[in-house]
């Protein structure tokens, strides 16, 4: 039980990474290497700022702010000064290594006894719902801060979700869109496609960034190898979500990158419990998004006369 | 406001200048559009009249030369910001279109030009009943198709909803790109029609590339043949002129006949130097 807890609790955490890569991979149609580092800023900033006893709620959004730089960088790098997208992501990713080895004083940092919003959940837990310090839960004792963090992760995911999901139906989302999907388009329409370009890669990293200060609150320590494979295992449950709930329409396919978090984690959980070594994790994960890219592809060469669809990238 | 909607002064541009394959794509244009008129370009390929049409929306940066719109100096203005005065109807329907935004999201973006994008619901029931009754005005049946994603629509289909999203803000210039070209006969027709019903309608100032001479004088005003990066020719007052097709092919003609001039007083000079 505490198991399932923990997983689907990850796992909505991981949720917004598959927001944030939602934004990048599929609204501007590329694959922005900032995410590793972005995750891995959140979980240093976060940490740095807990442990010298900052307000949990602030030190969680100074660590979000961090990944909006961070992405508005990547973005003004290849908008303003032509670098190529890739580039300008890993550029941004390698400086913020050393951002975050600065933040952390060092390659680790356990929040030991500083309050998080982990903390917090567990005080508004037993003031508002009550919740005792244990609860039976079929038959397995299950603590009151597991339960507060899952009901908090759940309000947070699905709210944010929902926002995002407003936000696209938007003047200002569906200006993004355009800009993604046909800038030549979007430019003769009006839409600065460079600014529409610098404000998407933000909003993408500062979910990013806050997936990793929610995730190093949740594990109680953050660590500078945290944001490691966030990009793939972002792409992996976007990609899930898609099998499971489609892309149409768009709350659906907002809806499905929660999800596909969720139900990945779990997956995770069950083949670690089987025995899969952890260590093997990111060999798994990668290997699993190959397999939904060339999947799709392998297929249609199967069929002779139909024409193998190339990757693609606008920006 | 003046009674010029555009002026041109002296305006060029070189692709792959200092190179073997330097080309004058516009040498030295100037040009006037009085309020209202329709004018056409014609001209061969390469003769520089796409190059005009992207130097005015903003797309080509221009070395020489100044660009004013309704006496407005828009030179220096990048191509997005122009677009809040002059709106462009493309070749190629996909260019205009954002294939996987739906109908109505497409419209309502068009229907943002020069109004501030933020935070407002897009499709508000008010926005998407006037989307509705402008497109019910086009006769295709696609009032009910507002939520399908645009890339699903035939072309002419699309084309006749680009030409909707090109006059639905008022433009002060209206630039249409061969936008007929990449069209069935009977879309095409249906797309010409539409154009014309709009800027009859709107008053509309146009400037309209062709290569079809049948829509040139059908549709145009004036007449502009470019050649070599400049206008050849230029036939105001057409209908005073009761100009013909076969005028347009003899003035066409005339035009090759220079060129092989050029070619054999250049041949000439080989042979008497190199």
């Amino acid at each position: 039980m505490n198991l399932l807890i923990g997983a689907v609790t990850i796992g909505l955490i991981l949720a917004l990474l598959g927001l944030g890569v939602f934004i990048s991979y599929r609204i501007y149609d590329t694959i922005d290497l900032t995410a590793d580092g972005s995750f891995g800023v959140g979980a240093a900033c976060v940490a740095a700022l807990l442990v010298r006893g900052v307000d949990p709620l602030l030190a969680t959004l100074v660590a979000m702010l961090a990944g909006v730089v961070a992405g508005g960088i990547t973005g003004v790098l290849h908008t303003q000064f032509l670098v190529n997208v890739f580039l300008a992501g890993v550029l941004t990713s390698t400086a913020l290594y050393s951002v975050s080895l600065f933040l952390m004083g060092s390659g680790n940092l356990a929040l030991g006894q500083a309050d998080s919003l982990m903390t917090l959940a567990e005080r508004l837990g037993q003031r508002l719902l009550g919740l005792p310090s244990s609860v039976m839960l079929f038959g397995t004792p299950v603590s009151g801060e597991s339960i507060a963090t899952l009901i908090l992760m759940l309000l947070l995911a699905g709210g944010l979700a929902l926002l995002l999901a407003f936000f696209l139906g938007t003047d200002l989302g569906l200006a993004m869109r355009a800009a993604g999907d046909n800038p030549r388009m979007a430019k003769a329409v009006a839409i600065d496609v460079d600014r529409m370009v610098v404000l998407g890669l933000a909003l993408s990293n500062g979910l990013i960034a806050l997936a990793g200060a929610l995730f190093a609150q949740n594990a109680g320590f953050a660590s500078i190898d945290m944001g490691i494979g966030a990009l793939v295992t972002g792409l992996a449950n976007l990609m899930l979500g898609e099998a499971l709930l489609g892309r149409r329409p768009i709350g659906r396919w907002i809806a499905g990158a929660l999800v596909g978090a969720v139900i990945f984690r779990l997956l995770v959980a069950a083949a670690l419990r089987a025995g899969l070594n952890a260590n093997a994790l990111k060999l798994v994960t990668a290997v699993l998004v190959f397999a939904v890219l060339v999947l799709p592809q392998l297929r249609r060469k199967a069929r002779p006369g139909i024409q193998a669809e190339g990757t693609r990238s606008h920006v | 406001m003046s009674e010029v909607a555009l002026r041109l002064e002296a305006i060029s541009h070189v692709f792959h200048p200092g190179t073997s394959s330097e080309v004058q794509a516009l040498d030295r244009v100037d040009l006037q559009l009085e309020r209202g008129t329709f004018t056409v370009v014609l001209g061969t390929n390469g003769s520089g009249k796409s190059s005009l049409l992207n130097a005015i929306a903003g797309s080509l940066a221009l070395p020489q030369g100044r660009i004013y719109l309704d006496a407005q100096e828009v030179t220096r203005w990048p191509e997005q910001r122009r677009a809040r005065l002059i709106s462009r109807v493309f070749q190629n329907p996909f260019t205009g279109t954002a294939s996987d935004l739906s109908v109505a999201e497409n419209l309502v973006l068009a229907g943002g030009r020069g109004r501030r994008r933020w935070l407002r619901r897009a499709l508000s029931r008010d926005r998407r009943r006037a989307l509705r009754d402008a497109v019910a005005q086009l006769g295709m049946n696609l009032e009910d198709r507002l939520d399908t994603p645009i890339g699903l629509l035939s072309g002419g289909q699309r084309q006749a909803l680009t030409v909707l999203m090109a006059t639905m803000v008022r433009p002060t210039l209206l630039l249409l790109d061969e936008h007929t070209a990449a069209l069935d006969p009977r879309s095409a027709e249906q797309v010409v029609r539409l154009t014309q019903q709009a800027i009859r309608e709107g008053g509309l100032t146009t400037l309209m590339v062709t290569h079809s001479m049948t829509e040139a004088v059908e549709l145009g005003d004036r007449v502009l043949v470019m050649h070599r990066g400049r206008v050849a020719y230029d036939l105001g007052d057409l209908r005073r002129r009761r100009l013909a097709e076969d005028d347009l092919l003899r003035f066409f003609d005339q035009l090759r006949w220079a060129d092989r001039l050029d070619d054999s007083a250049a041949e000439m000079l080989r042979r008497t130097y190199v």
